[in-house]
């Protein structure tokens, strides 16, 4: 582990993960006190895969994941009190409490969700870059997606049709070696998964995903070429979940030795013994990190705690949108805060330049 | 006016959209060098290029997918279903992803797109290529389905839907498209969600759709000549359903029959009926009578592929029904 990185980025990545492994660490505890219920996925494990990802991205570049979304809306900058008031199904939730754990979406940072269907985001990173193509923007999606994902028909429909456009899109596989319950090499003939980017004629990587300097470096190098036109890449993130799928999973069938030692691999502590070892923080510092983000999240319940449930009201409201309707955005509703939200050229100002099939036109790049 | 089919008038409205709005753009199998399965986009791939014309691979939830995507953040696309057979595989897409998604994300996310193609009896082309998709949209809230049976409403609903800041499945129907029919020139917005009297009567109302419509009309002619006046309301949209004009044309003739090309089980005429007996319940002198697909699979066979939809008989016999009526 070695890196060229600020110190000021270090420490945000391990701020940024111990967040996110305090933030699940309480939400598990509040699902057994019955104030999250449904399905609840904690990330807790995989922190180094959405923190050095997120670092190695552009904020206004567009992500999207499945339903373990807790740890990329955070890592995204999303409110921690909204996101857990999401998780408890009040008003004060991203979603307003309409789509609970499963369905994260903040706009505003351009995190697009939060989708429970096995696989069924991969389509929709590929059409939300193929709009950055169409508008000639200089933006790239990032798509993640569990291992169990890559057997699904979306998985494959949308690398050959990405690959083939040169979308500006890393898919970026989180390999928990477990869908649900099956170990993915139970039911996968081939389970290095970046391996089937060559099928589609695509660059394909493996990283260790329990290593967010390596995360980062990865996706740095995926990101790159992906923004220079060169086509998706496919990255394999090896990383692990230290809880069951969700929190209705005992986790039977795995071993606890392989619990055990893959907790010796924990990424938060690796990072912290780096930064040490680099003299780019103290334990004072760190143990100043811990504390604060040990108040934040006690905040965020707090605040979960107070917000009331959604009214009932909100029944008849987000299901089709009326002409002249607005789109909602969570933090000015919530927080009564100004908020920067994405805005598309109009259909008069945008000129597509884009030829699939070129057909000798020049374009130049815009933005 | 000028008279042109069907397949015209979707092709003038998808031209005449993606021309005033550069954010509109067209997806679907053999939509572009091969100028459409059915020449519904005949020469738009010269006219727009290949990025606003696309052809894709045969991945129907693929591309669906993507299309939904793109409209995420902005785009307008319109997904072409070679038929809507072939939308099965894209189903997730619509109706867990398209009609969902403002709903999971609050608010924040809106998903206009189109997704058009032909349903129904495609002709000798026995079960896999001959189903009505209907009532199984419509089920859905989240999303808007409109079955426009001429070439103006075809066109002027195309449009409309385009516009439309909501997933609109749009129904065509393959032997609609070379039907024809006068359509203005130009600006044409027919609004979704409203039904209109083809045909004004005052002995009874035939309820319909889609192509359904003409076999509709071939009968309210034949009633014409034996006395009875039979008023025609094409309801155009399906979700959301015109309850005020179905509510008024029962209270007008306080007869109905519907006739739809789908199943009978669990479809489209039944929530109508049930929308009649509770709304107009007082003004109705018979029960309403539905007419629809016989309740199997299509057969290849012509005799049985005749048999199978609705036919004259079965709509004078329903007519006749709710007349108390014994002649033919």
């Amino acid at each position: 582990m070695a890196s060229a990185l600020k110190k000021e980025t270090l420490l945000d990545m391990y701020r940024s993960m111990l967040l996110i492994r305090r933030f699940e660490e309480r939400s598990g505890q509040q699902y057994g006190l019955g104030k999250i219920a449904g399905f609840c996925h904690l990330y807790i494990g995989q922190e180094a895969v959405a923190v050095g990802t997120t670092q190695a991205v552009r904020p206004t570049d567009y992500i999207i994941t499945a339903y373990r979304d807790h740890g990329q809306a955070l890592a995204r900058g999303a409110d921690p009190g909204m996101v857990m008031a999401e998780l408890f199904g009040r008003s004060a939730g991203y979603s307003k409490g309409k789509g609970g754990s499963m369905h994260l979406f903040d706009i505003e940072h351009h995190f697009y969700g939060g989708h429970a269907i096995v696989g069924g985001q991969i389509p929709l990173a590929t059409g939300m870059a193929f709009a950055s193509r169409y508008r000639n923007e200089d933006r790239i999606t990032v798509c993640f997606f569990g291992d169990a994902a890559a057997n699904q028909g979306s998985f494959h429909e949308s690398l050959n049709m990405a690959s083939k456009w040169k979308l500006p899109v890393v898919y970026l596989c989180e390999n928990n070696r477990y869908g649900m319950g099956t170990d993915i090499s139970r039911v996968s003939a081939e389970a290095d998964i970046y391996k089937r980017a060559s099928a589609y004629a695509m660059r394909g990587e493996q990283v260790d995903g329990m290593d967010v300097l390596k995360v980062y470096e990865a996706v740095k190098d995926c990101a790159e070429d992906v923004r220079a036109g060169r086509g998706p890449v496919l990255l394999e993130a090896r990383t692990y979940r230290y809880r069951g799928h969700s929190m209705a999973d005992p986790a039977t069938y795995r071993d606890k030795s392989e619990v055990e030692s893959e907790r010796k691999n924990d990424p938060i502590p690796k990072l912290r013994d780096y930064l040490v070892r680099a003299k780019s923080a103290t334990d004072k510092d760190l143990e100043a990190i811990d504390a604060e983000v040990k108040k934040v999240v006690d905040e965020s319940i707090k605040f979960a705690d107070q917000s009331p449930e959604p009214s009932e009201a909100e029944l008849w409201t987000d299901t089709i949108v009326e002409p002249g309707e607005p789109d909602v955005r969570p933090r000015e509703r919530v927080l009564d805060v100004k908020v920067q939200w994405p805005s598309y050229p109009s259909g008069k100002e945008l000129k597509v330049t884009w030829e699939i099939e070129p057909s000798g036109k020049t374009e130049k790049k815009v933005g | 006016m000028p008279e042109i089919m069907y397949r015209e008038a979707l092709n003038q409205a998808l031209a005449e959209e993606m021309e005033r709005d550069a954010n509109v753009f067209l997806i679907g199998e053999e939509v572009g060098k091969y100028q459409g399965a059915f020449k519904v986009s005949q020469g738009l791939l010269q006219r727009f290029g290949s990025a606003r014309v696309v052809d894709a691979p045969i991945s129907e939830l693929g591309f669906t997918g993507l299309g939904i995507g793109a409209a995420m953040v902005g785009l307008r696309p319109v997904v072409e279903m070679m038929t809507f057979n072939f939308a099965i595989l894209a189903m997730d897409q619509i109706l867990n992803g398209a009609a969902k998604m403002r709903h999971m994300s609050g608010g924040q996310l809106r998903v206009p797109i189109v997704i058009r193609g032909p349903e129904g009896t495609g002709g000798r082309l026995s079960s896999q290529h001959s189903q009505v998709f209907d009532s199984i949209y419509s089920h859905f809230p989240g999303i808007k389905v409109v079955a426009p049976a001429t070439p103006k409403d075809a066109k002027g609903l195309l449009k409309s839907a385009i516009r439309d800041d909501n997933p609109v499945i749009f129904f065509e129907a393959e032997r609609l498209y070379a039907v024809k029919g006068e359509v203005p020139e130009g600006e044409l917005l027919i609004p979704i969600g409203k039904a209109e009297v083809k045909r004004e009567g005052k002995d009874v109302s035939l309820i319909t759709w889609s192509r359904m419509y003409y076999y509709v009309e071939q009968a309210a002619a034949q009633l014409e000549q034996t006395g009875v006046s039979a008023e025609i309301l094409d309801l155009r949209s399906l979700r959301p359903l015109d309850e005020e004009a179905i509510v008024a044309t029962a209270k007008k003739t306080n007869r109905v029959v519907i006739i739809e090309e789908g199943w009978p089980h669990a479809g489209m005429g039944a929530q109508i009926a049930y929308l009649l007996q509770q709304k107009a319940f007082d003004y109705l002198d018979a029960p309403v009578v539905r007419v629809t697909g016989l309740d199997v699979n299509m057969s290849y066979a012509a005799n049985l592929e005749n048999l199978i939809q609705p036919t004259q008989t079965r709509i004078l016999d329903a007519v006749n029904q709710v007349l108390y009526r014994q002649e033919k």
